[in-house]
């Protein structure tokens, strides 16, 4: 358990400090390069540099690789290579504009590895009424688990420090299941997702630096699917990302398709004469969880923020309580 | 706190996600189907995940149906 811990705060540091050291440097390339996107939220006109997802994943390997040094395992190379193949499919995004298909067809191929390597459990579990054997139908949501968690996390990339902070939230939450659980292993490989996230933070929120883009939003959306499967906690993770989910489930039910964010026309947000964010009331546009959010008037883009940081808390406190409620049997 | 109805939503998706997972273990996961031999296993999976899958349409439907209700207001204005 002392390996452990060590191991643990060995690479939580490197997570953190790669992040931290590695962005700003991203950011003056990005910039030099002219990688950089208006802030549609700003009242003066903003340039921000895309994407940050290089550096969240130089991040996550060079934890996870020392872990892997510490204790190998094929778990470990699973969330490895998948997160890897996440972010080359939304850094491909992020250079050229691709179909709204796309991106799930592409986050479900790279879920294959995580079938190849066998590293799943192919067991349900519930809380208090146990688990359910699901051989067949355990591969097919694997499939859909990783561009799920994948587009969740982009979906919700629409303020600044939004997907970062909701990220950090969500996947120390599923740390902490994952020891509740007794999965220490896994709760291990973990951490270094949660402190990429916070050290990203510090540059994504508000005022952002840089934007996570697709790479960035996709390798933490499908890293945290990887970690779900690998740890046998898929229902837990899934209650921990609930805001984001919702999000997700909104936008499709009010489009009926699978669209990119950008091809809608009617804005859900629009701004006050003071730059404020305000619910739109054009009827044809999607329904979203910041438009929700704004249904009860406008606020400044950092005031929604931490209203997704509450909705995060919340999820994240029922998550817990659900992985309590694992350990007991009706 | 602004938003309240959507920690509520949150709190029923929760619910329904345990109430879901009681329903598949204590009902769905012990049916069993026998009489096809060889097939018995293939038919058992398709029926499970045929059942399984009805659900999930369900579990939208129902949440779609509680989305209206709890954000009527919002969706008015």
């Amino acid at each position: 358990m002392l390996d452990r811990t060590i191991v643990g705060i060995l690479i939580s540091a490197i997570a953190f400090v790669t992040v931290y050291a590695i962005t700003p440097s991203l950011i003056n390339v990005l910039t030099k390069r002219n990688m950089v996107v208006k802030d549609y939220n700003k009242e003066v006109a903003t340039m921000v540099a895309r994407p940050g997802g290089p550096s969240i994943l130089a991040g996550i390997l060079a934890s996870e690789f020392v872990l892997y040094t510490f204790f190998p395992s094929t778990a470990i190379m699973a969330i490895i290579i998948t997160t890897s193949l996440a972010f080359l499919v939304g850094f491909a995004d992020d250079r050229k504009v691709l179909s709204g298909w796309f991106k799930p067809l592409a986050l479900a191929g790279s879920a294959i590895p995580i079938i190849l390597l066998g590293v799943y459990y192919p067991h349900l579990a519930f809380p208090l009424f146990g688990s359910v054997r699901l051989p067949e139908l355990y591969l097919a949501l694997i499939i859909f688990m990783i561009p799920i968690t994948g587009n969740a996390i982009n979906s919700i990339d629409v303020l600044n420090g939004v997907a970062s902070g909701f990220m950090t939230i969500a996947s120390f939450a599923l740390t902490i299941c994952l020891v509740i659980v007794h999965n220490y292993d896994i709760a291990l490989a973990s951490l270094p997702l949660g402190f990429v996230s916070l050290a990203f933070y510090k540059y994504h929120k508000v005022p952002s630096r840089i934007f996570p883009g697709d790479s960035g939003a996709l390798t933490m959306g499908a890293m945290f699917g990887t970690l779900a499967i690998v740890g046998h906690v898929e229902v837990i993770a899934a209650i921990a990302l609930l805001p984001a989910v919702i999000n997700s489930f909104l936008f499709l039910s009010s489009v009926k398709r699978v669209i990119e964010h950008r091809q809608i026309k009617a804005k859900p947000v629009i701004h006050t004469e003071d730059f404020k964010l305000m619910a739109s009331d054009d009827k044809s546009a999607p329904v979203t969880l910041v438009r929700l959010i704004l249904a009860n008037g406008p606020m400044t883009e950092k005031q929604v923020g931490f209203v997704i940081f509450r909705l995060a808390l919340f999820s994240a406190a029922l998550a817990i309580i659900t992985a309590f409620m694992m350990e007991i049997k009706i | 706190m602004k938003g309240n109805s959507i920690f509520f939503y949150i709190f029923v998706m929760w619910a329904l996600i345990i109430g879901g997972g009681g329903l598949l273990v204590t009902i769905i996961a012990p049916l069993s189907i026998h009489g096809f031999g060889v097939f018995d296993h293939i038919l058992d999976s398709i029926v499970k995940a045929a059942i399984a899958m009805i659900l999930v349409v369900l579990w939208v439907l129902l949440m779609s149906k509680i989305k209206n209700w709890i954000f009527q207001k919002q969706m008015s204005h």
